[in-house]
């Protein structure tokens, strides 16, 4: 029980360590700063949440996100219309989604080599469309989505908010996500069960496209620009965060709830590091051991589980 | 000293007083085995009754917590496989420990690859290897990769393995559990062989049909403590059985077929003609690779579209959700593989195949899954602390009772039953023969795959004989074993 609540004990003893050690963490400025950081990230995980419990995984949301971002900055620059390239941006990632989900299902590839491939493709698409170059001159309304405050609080929280509750409402009361939870544990008990499983993983590798559009959107209104080289090694942040948060690269495990955690700890980590004046240079790897202690102490409890 | 190792030279193996716990449960409590050399040694007990970690404390895959081990006599301490292995014993395990990957050869020589001029000696690997292979007359060719291989050659391969590892003793882990009749005369044929040459065999089963076919000794275990230990000759089927469950159980179990209703399912394929009614068991016996799991999967739309008659409508079955649809259930033999979701709370794999029943407007809540998935714990008394339990938790007779549950809330009607009995121990095999019956007795129409030519001869109201992928024989009863295996074999 105790190793279950590890990841949000983790949390709580990063943020009080913080406040102590670092005066300037502990201000709306900075927490409203570390919420619109980690915002994109999240928002992302929360889709990889669904694909990761339902045994996949996407290495090119980093992609998916620049593609979106630019699609959605393009029509916004073009006609300047808000609404219809927020629509675009989104739509672009359920587009990318759909396309990964299918092409693992329809080729039955392992989907870490399909988005391993579409990465490459949707970043090189990306690339060739934008010519290499941002695009600028959004309507100002834009970055609303990113920096604006409502009562006080960063739009973006209540965005992430709401892209939470439903994912957790998606995972935990739908037969979508009792599905992804079968397909993750057990594939082929799934498929004698009679469950349509095909139909179900795209699904999901859609929906975490359309949730990474959305998050392409808010990275794009937060710089007021689309860049095609948006979201770099983004994958690794957001898989990492899922993992953190104990999901299990096995699928079957994961939750809205541990992600969310598993993101803000990452976060907090970049955010100390920065107060505290450390290298960004070493957070990549103050990171990446982080990562690696997690997994290794959800490794160990799995363990015992199994013994006992 | 000379003296007590005189004493003792024909004894290879002692367990005395064998303690283990993992966390917090005692696995094993008072473990005492003593095998000598030219015996097959059977150890008996129910599942969880601690056989398989008495065995794998003496391949040294366990550190026990307490107790002494004496190889000749002397104590040793096993700390690994190889340290196990290097005094010659080695253990053929119930689940394959194989390298899908790899070949026959390479699976033979794991860990222990001859080298040449520091490279692989692949030559030699495969030469000795055919010629184990030979030798034993095993079905086998050393370059052929283990992952295209049937579970019962599979388990040659890890019986190969052993025999080429170990000189002295030789652990079998359930090596029948998986194969024909005429397969496990073929590694009796092995066992008797080794024991010939002065290897002591412990022989681990769960079929009590087997005992006297290929015992000398035996020892059995209840609850983690070593019970009983003697001659075979000298104890009675009854005695043993009430050794191994603590209390009398009926040891055969019978059933009176019932008058059967309408049809239910109807096969025509060219070779494969029957039909199943309601309120029947039909069995369905064949020598492994007959293709009977084959047709159960084709009935259940797993290996691409058929048509099969429904209550007499003609249906096209594209996939498992299609046969779903047509009331089929199919209860796999490998149920961890195929049936359940380890991972997931019993609540989850029940409720799986019918999560529509209990959504409303695409909502599902845990609550309302409750009361149907302890109505089915209950009903098909699956022993289990609450419907959260993990599947994984569950023994294997409770897993396979578990999987039944699945269908039961789909309310399926025609139950293909592919092995139902396999790896699951004596007490709950009649529990899932009483399972079955009740379903007949429901209304349900049932098929029974089984390798087990006395439970389907118990169970059955006729026997399907399928032989080289055709039903070459219905046989109604009385029949008998002989006749079954003679059509299985022969064909007439």
């Amino acid at each position: 029980m105790i190793q279950r609540l590890l990841p949000f004990l983790s949390l709580i003893a990063l943020f009080v360590g913080l406040s102590i050690s670092s005066p300037p963490f502990l201000t709306a400025t900075n927490l409203s700063s570390v919420v619109r950081q980690t915002a994109v990230i999240n928002i992302m995980a929360l889709g990889m949440t669904l694909i990761i419990v339902a045994g996949g995984i996407d290495l090119s949301v980093g992609a998916i996100l620049a593609f979106a971002g630019l699609i959605g900055t393009k029509i916004m620059e073009q006609h300047g219309a808000i609404a219809a390239g927020l629509l675009a941006g989104i739509a672009a990632g359920f587009f990318w989604g759909l396309v990964n989900g299918l092409l693992t299902e329809r080729l039955k590839i392992n989907p870490f080599i399909v988005t391993l491939g579409t990465l490459g493709i949707i970043r090189g698409l990306a690339l060739l469309y934008s010519g290499g170059l941002p695009v600028v001159g959004l309507p100002r309304g834009f970055s609303f989505l990113g920096e604006g405050a409502v009562l006080g609080l960063p739009f973006v929280l209540y965005l992430l908010v709401f892209c939470a509750g439903l994912t957790h409402f998606l995972l935990q009361y739908t037969k979508l996500g009792r599905y992804a939870y079968a397909i993750g544990s057990n594939r082929e008990a799934a498929v004698y069960a009679g469950i349509p499983v095909s139909f179900h993983t795209v699904a999901v590798y859609a929906i975490s496209g359309a949730l990474t559009g959305l998050a392409g959107m808010i990275e794009a209104s937060r710089l007021m620009t689309g860049q095609p080289t948006a979201g770099q090694g983004y994958e690794l942040q957001v898989i990492a965060a899922v993992v953190i948060g104990g999901g299990s690269l096995s699928g079957g495990e994961g939750s809205v709830i541990g992600t969310l955690i598993g993101a803000f700890i990452m976060g907090l980590l970049a955010n100390g590091c920065d107060l505290l004046g450390i290298s960004p240079y070493i957070q990549q790897a103050v990171i990446g051991a982080v990562i690696i202690l997690a997994v290794t102490l959800d490794e160990v409890r799995k363990r015992r589980f199994a013994k006992s | 000293m000379l003296s007590h190792n005189t004493v003792q030279t024909s004894v290879l193996l002692e367990l005395e007083h064998i303690l283990k716990r993992f966390g917090g449960v005692r696995a094993l409590e008072d473990g005492n085995l003593s095998v000598k050399a030219g015996e097959v040694h059977l150890l008996l007990g129910e599942n969880g009754a601690g056989k398989s970690t008495l065995m794998k404390i003496a391949a040294g895959m366990l550190q026990p917590d307490g107790g002494v081990i004496r190889w000749r006599g002397e104590p040793v301490r096993l700390r690994t496989p190889a340290e196990a292995a290097a005094i010659g014993v080695a253990m053929v395990h119930q689940e394959s420990l194989i390298a899908p990957h790899l070949t026959v050869a390479e699976n033979i020589f794991l860990g222990r690859e001859p080298l040449r001029g520091g490279m692989l000696d692949r030559r030699r690997m495969e030469r000795e290897a055919d010629a184990l292979i030979t030798e034993h007359r095993f079905p086998l060719q050393s370059g052929w990769r283990v992952e295209r291989l049937s579970p019962a050659q599979k388990q040659l391969v890890e019986i190969c393995r052993a025999i080429h590892s170990a000189s002295s003793l030789l652990i079998f882990d359930e090596p029948t559990s998986s194969l024909s009749a005429s397969e496990t005369a073929e590694v009796f044929r092995i066992v008797r062989n080794l024991r010939e040459r002065g290897m002591g065999i412990i022989y681990i089963t769960h079929r009590m049909e087997e005992l006297r076919a290929i015992g000398d000794r035996v020892t059995i275990l209840r609850d983690g403590c070593t019970v009983a230990s003697g001659a075979l000759a000298e104890l009675s089927m009854e005695q043993m059985i009430h050794h191994m469950v603590g209390r009398e159980i009926a040891a055969l179990y019978e059933r009176a077929p019932l008058e059967p209703g309408e049809e239910l399912l109807r096969v025509e394929r060219p070779g494969v003609c029957f039909r199943i009614r309601a309120r029947e068991i039909v069995g369905l016996a064949g020598l492994m690779g007959a293709g009977r799991t084959g047709l159960c999967r084709r009935i259940f739309g797993l290996d691409g579209d058929g048509e099969v008659y429904l209550s007499g409508r003609r249906v096209r079955i594209r996939s498992p959700r299609d046969a779903v649809a047509g009331g089929l259930a199919f209860l796999t033999e490998d149920r961890q593989r195929t049936g359940l979701a380890l991972r997931l709370p019993i609540r989850t794999n029940v409720t799986l195949t019918n999560l529509s029943s209990l959504s409303r407007l695409g909502i599902l809540t845990a609550a309302r899954e409750q009361s149907p998935v302890r109505n089915l714990i209950e009903k098909l008394r699956i022993r289990a602390d609450s419907p959260e339990q993990l599947a994984g938790r569950l023994s294997g007779g409770n897993q396979q009772k578990a999987v039944l549950a699945k269908w039961l809330f789909r309310q399926a009607r025609i139950f293909l039953f592919d092995e139902p009995t396999r790896g699951i121990d004596v007490g709950a095999k009649a529990e899932v023969f009483r399972l079955m019956d009740e379903l007949a007795r429901a209304g349900a129409g049932l098929l029974m795959v089984s390798s087990e030519l006395p439970e389907l001869l118990q169970v059955a109201d006729r026997i399907l004989v399928m032989r080289a992928g055709q039903i070459v024989k219905e046989l109604a009863r009385p029949t008998t074993q002989e006749q079954i295996l003679r059509y299985a074999a022969v064909g007439e």
